[in-house]
């Protein structure tokens, strides 16, 4: 640990930033999913225990669609889209008879939609470890130190775009400004002669869209297995509950913190450190939370 | 229950665990699972139905138990860095009474191992509610496994086989599912028991409104600390036996296995009736035998329906067996219904 304390500080300061650059283009990714389930939390207050599992299902989706001869950067969209119809699907079948049941049943019935899920994508792509390889060039500098793959560079302007899109959305669009109201009061809302059912459904769909483009992303810039999915939701958590719900720069921010402790952890401590690292930056931000709510004599809900 | 049906369960389920193993001998190791999952459904029911904090993470207690037992047992006669070191490897010879007196420290050792990491783990987390609760345990049985697979003085990710049986397979079967039924009856003994006390009302209070039971004057804190330890006690009891059951413990899918035993007792819990004593036992029953006939006929869809009877579970009959019993047979329980306040509250 030392020795790699050295490395880094000492012997090849340059490979800070590899490692910085690293954590952006993943943390971008995480950010995306965790916007996702920042919108479903806020508006529906539905806790998505499957957000991971939309994030691999996309992944999959990309890995076939790109073995059936599309363009990688084509699965994009076609990704989002199947995975917005499947989100609707998932809000009409389950979530729709949850949504205003206590909290823990939304937990529990995405943590049993998770675990269908995986199994199912299993079944279908077997365990192995997948990959969409672009084959795009890699640029590099000081000497070979830094290798950047321009798939990744491209991966963090689309995150970027498809988070100002969504955004924008949410802003300016009549149907974002309905999810909005929703979210604030969803009786008020229907007095108004909102369709709150619809927005519901949309905004999960929204969600999986989301989650799904993160998903290609994901199996562009690093790998996709079926059960790789629950590190992705309690990432997503553990962003959420540092930053809030509705609050984009603190999401966007603790995405790429999360990254680059993940990256710092994975060089520092050792490679097997770097899944428990997420976990462990949720634990102590529950704990930190509470600690500071204690002193206000308040409790976490 | 009333008196009556008590008895009949009781002698049911006496016969079940008695001559099942007598007449079925080849589907042993499966009625002592039954059993595992009846304990774990019920100690989940501690929090979980009794006093309303729903932990995703209660299989953190059963890989401790684990642990500790392989630990404390090969500690008998070997180093145990030496013995995880070489991944079995090692010809282990235990004598029968070395071998013996290791499982028996070895599981008491768990159990208390286990209750001491809950109240540890407790006083951190309890300060959550409803889902961040959720939330923060199911995180700690994530960090459990990831981080125990990182130890290479428990044998890391590639685990350590334990010690082996001294006696035949038949004898072997049976040493474990004896100890599997004696401990599940001991911590259904020792539930009806704390369930006839004040502790029950006092957990029900923090169920039903914790900031009212707090200005009530129950310790609060104390009570969900113990209420957990005491769950955590039995698991790591029953994991320390499971562990030798198996043979072969890893941290991932056999000591914490978050997406099986972790969210099957929750579902069982559920499946059966939260918050009362038979639920959590009838779900388990209802729910392994479910679970073992779609092994054998879904061969490879089996996760997906297990998978699919969860979420229909949850969502469409979240009252549970013995909650919709409740409502349509109330005379089996002994409850009387006041049909007035009922429909004053309708």
């Amino acid at each position: 640990m030392l020795d790699n304390l050295k490395l880094l500080f000492i012997w090849a300061p340059v490979m800070n930033v590899q490692l910085i650059l690293d954590g952006i283009f993943i943390g971008a990714v995480f950010a995306l999913t965790a916007y996702g389930l920042a919108l479903v939390w806020g508006v529906m207050n539905i806790k998505n225990l499957a957000q991971g599992d939309f994030v691999i299902m996309g992944g999959y989706i990309s890995f076939a669609l790109f073995n059936a001869g599309f363009h990688p950067l084509l699965t994009l969209p076609l990704a989002m889209i199947l995975m917005f119809g499947f989100g609707w699907l998932v809000y009409v079948i389950i979530i729709r008879r949850v949504i205003d049941k206590d909290m823990f049943t939304s937990l529990l019935a995405t943590f049993g939609l998770s675990l269908l899920m995986q199994q199912v994508i299993n079944l279908i792509f077997g365990p192995e470890v997948q990959t969409v390889d672009p084959d795009f060039k890699i640029y590099s500098a000081f000497d070979d130190f830094v290798t950047i793959p321009s798939i990744k560079i491209l991966s963090l302007v689309l995150a970027a775009l498809l988070a100002l899109g969504v955004v924008l959305f949410m802003k300016k669009s009549r149907l974002g400004q309905s999810i909005r109201a929703t979210a604030q009061d969803p009786r008020a809302a229907r007095v108004m002669g909102i369709n709150t059912d619809r927005v519901y459904a949309i905004t999960f769909a929204l969600n999986a869209a989301i989650c799904g483009a993160a998903g290609v992303l994901v199996a562009m810039i690093w790998v996709i297995q079926p059960f790789y999915g629950i590190v992705y939701s309690i990432r997503s958590f553990a962003i959420v509950t540092a930053s809030g719900l509705g609050n984009l720069p603190a999401v966007i921010g603790a995405g790429f913190g999360l990254g680059l402790a993940e990256q710092y952890t994975g060089i520092v401590f050792g490679a097997e450190y770097q899944v428990a690292s997420a976990v462990v930056l949720l634990l102590l931000v529950l704990m930190w939370r509470q600690i500071k709510l204690r002193q206000k004599r308040e409790v976490v809900r | 229950m009333t008196r009556t049906n008590e008895v009949l369960a009781y002698i049911v389920l006496a016969a079940v665990g008695i001559l099942g193993p007598v007449f079925f001998e080849n589907y042993i190791q499966q009625i002592a699972v039954l059993w595992i999952m009846v304990l774990m459904a019920s100690t989940w029911d501690i929090t979980g139905g009794q006093m309303g904090y729903n932990s995703l993470g209660n299989i953190t207690f059963f890989g401790a138990g684990m642990y500790i037992s392989a630990v404390v047992q090969i500690s008998m006669g070997y180093d145990v860095a030496e013995y995880t070191a070489a991944f079995g490897a090692i010809k282990v010879d235990f004598t029968d009474t070395q071998y013996f007196t290791g499982i028996a420290l070895g599981i008491i050792a768990g159990g208390i191992g286990a209750f001491l990491i809950a109240i540890l783990f407790g006083i951190a987390v309890f300060g959550l509610r409803g889902p961040y609760f959720a939330i923060g345990t199911l995180g700690i049985a994530v960090a459990a496994g990831q981080f125990v697979g990182t130890i290479q003085y428990l044998g890391g990710g590639s685990g350590i086989s334990m010690p082996v049986y001294p006696g035949g397979v038949d004898q072997r079967n049976v040493f474990f599912y004896i100890l599997c039924f004696i401990i599940t009856v001991i911590s259904h003994i020792f539930l009806k028991w704390l369930y006839s006390t004040q502790f029950i009302l006092a957990i029900n209070a923090i169920r039903d409104d914790e900031d009212k039971a707090e200005a009530m004057g129950i310790k609060t804190g104390i009570y969900k600390v113990v209420a957990w330890s005491i769950a955590a006690f039995f698991m790591g009891l029953i994991g320390a036996v499971f562990g030798n059951m198996i043979g072969f413990i890893e941290p991932i899918e056999v000591a914490f296995p978050t997406a099986t035993f972790g969210i099957f007792m929750v579902a069982m819990a559920l499946l059966g009736g939260k918050g009362t004593l038979w639920g959590p036992i009838l779900g388990a029953i209802v729910f392994h035998i479910i679970k073992e006939t779609t092994w054998t006929l879904l061969l490879g869809w089996q996760w997906v329906a297990l998978g699919t009877l969860i979420i229909i579970n949850i969502v469409f009959f979240q009252q549970g067996i013995v909650g919709w019993l409740q409502e349509v047979k109330p005379e089996w329980f002994g409850l009387t219904v006041d049909s007035t306040s009922k429909k004053s509250e309708a």
